[in-house]
């Protein structure tokens, strides 16, 4: 009789400790930002270890650099949709009149030009893309951290992603702020000791070097600062799960 | 019991890690490779991505992306049901009691006698039904011990966050384009183990076998007669 009830005892502790410490896991880890923004479905569990996994290794951790003698002679650029005519317009002019806009959660919205961009500290990294296909080559990106920018207009710290959109419809994505502040995270406007070619994502692409290749958009008119990607398209993160691509990149 | 999730998890790993492959299935050497490059070789078959070279005019339907979604899960699944299994095994020492061949058949005419046994396709007798052989013994310490910590660091390496907090992880294996081959060639050996062993447990009798396998009872062939 005692034995019994020592048991459900027992049961009933264990399982009373597993739903406290399941309900005390899933608080810290909304606290510390370990939940991707597509954690439903079938491969949420999945992509949540990979994500919270991942932001416990890697917040600062640093993309591997090559010397300039690795630099690939033959870089590859995924083929992109024909230009919208918008895009057409600014190469006509040699896009002397592209503007990034950056508003959202900053204290002082701006709307900044290339020459505005190109006055901001400009710095170089020798770094691979790589892409979700397997293929990858090294070469050497020019630019100004995204850092840069997010201080000079004044980043509140209740942000938590940084959501950049391209001029071309339905193509955009989003980043957390461990990688948002990345020193790596370039907006890129130089490859190799020249401009950022059309066909890798000039005259300004994202790169964020510590995921594959999607995560970097072409052609960026856009930065908004937001605490919650719920109002972004279907509230996935961004493009890429809503076309079956994990949000997280860094794989 | 962790034997069965790792069956599942394989197969979802296998037949997504092969959707991954046909988006390029051609395979370099070194850190970087891509269409523009010449490949160490290229696999007979078209690609879901029209930007590759394959030499068919015929695309195939993309299927990355739960692939990757699938592929990321199902290599979680393993790694911590190989965990548990570890755990279990340390418990209950069977890696030193029931893997780890005994001192006696530590040489290569024991491998040739079993060899020469399955070749003359001899019955297994009582003992034998009941343990591992010296040359079943190694294979399964090979995979245990080699091929499934190879196949999780290659592909741990294939990650670029993760070669940021780990660089020799990738560098090791001598560049990433390295790492992505040699996991599609530890995969294929795991795949080759995988076909004997199944071929193994026909030729032993499937449901004898299966029955064994979960009831952990053994009923010898030969008391049937």
């Amino acid at each position: 009789m005692s034995n019994i009830s020592r048991r459900r005892l027992i049961t009933t502790g264990l399982a009373a400790t597993a739903g406290v410490a399941g309900l005390a896991t899933a608080h810290l880890a909304r606290r510390y930002g370990l939940i991707p923004p597509d954690n439903g479905g079938i491969y949420g569990p999945g992509e949540t270890l990979t994500y919270a996994a991942q932001r416990l290794l890697t917040k600062h951790s640093l993309a591997r650099e090559f010397p300039r003698s690795m630099i690939s002679k033959v870089p590859f650029a995924n083929p992109t949709a024909p230009p919208s005519e918008a895009f057409k317009r600014h190469q006509a002019t040699g896009f002397s009149d592209w503007k990034l806009s950056v508003d959202g959660m900053v204290e002082r919205p701006a709307s900044l030009t290339l020459s505005d961009l190109k006055s901001l500290p400009i710095h170089n990294q020798i770094t691979e893309v790589t892409c979700e296909e397997g293929w990858s080559y090294v070469a050497e990106w020019i630019g100004t951290p995204l850092a840069n920018v997010l201080n000079a207009v004044g980043i509140l710290p209740q942000a938590r992603y940084i959501v950049y959109f391209s001029i071309e419809r339905d193509w955009w994505e989003s980043i957390d702020m461990a990688d948002a502040l990345h020193p790596q995270t370039f907006l890129t406007l130089g490859m190799n000791d020249g401009d950022l070619p059309v066909s890798f994502g000039g005259p300004l692409r994202l790169r964020v070097p510590r995921q594959l290749g999607y995560k970097s958009v072409k052609y960026i008119t856009h930065i908004t600062a937001t605490d919650s990607l719920k109002r972004f398209g279907k509230g996935l993160g961004s493009a890429s799960p809503e076309g079956g691509y994990a949000w997280y990149a860094g794989i | 019991m962790t034997h069965w999730i790792t069956v599942i998890s394989f197969f979802a790993l296998l037949i997504t890690g092969a959707e991954i492959v046909i988006s390029h299935p051609r395979f370099y050497w070194g850190e970087t490779g891509n269409s523009g490059t010449p490949a160490l070789f290229t696999l007979p078959i078209p690609a879901s991505r029209s930007t590759v070279p394959t030499g068919y005019n015929y695309v195939m339907p993309d299927q990355n992306g739960w692939s990757r979604y699938l592929h990321f899960e199902a290599a979680w699944v393993l790694v911590l049901t190989g965990l548990v299994y570890a755990a279990a095994c340390l418990c209950t020492a069977h890696f030193s009691k029931n893997l780890l061949p005994p001192p006696a058949d530590r040489r290569w005419s024991a491998f040739r006698e079993v060899f020469a046994k399955y070749l003359r396709r001899a019955s297994p007798d009582e003992a034998e039904g009941r343990s591992y052989n010296v040359v079943q013994r190694t294979a399964y310490l090979v995979v245990i011990f080699v091929l499934f910590p190879l196949v999780i660091w290659t592909g741990l390496a294939l990650s670029p966050a993760f070669d940021s907090a780990v660089p020799a992880a990738v560098n090791l294996l001598g560049g990433r384009q390295s790492a992505r081959t040699l996991h599609f060639f530890v995969s294929g050996f795991l795949v080759f183990f995988l076909v004997v062993h199944i071929a193994m447990i026909i030729l032993a009798g499937f449901w004898s076998r299966m029955r064994a396998m979960i009831t952990g009872r053994v009923v010898q062939p030969s008391k049937r007669t």
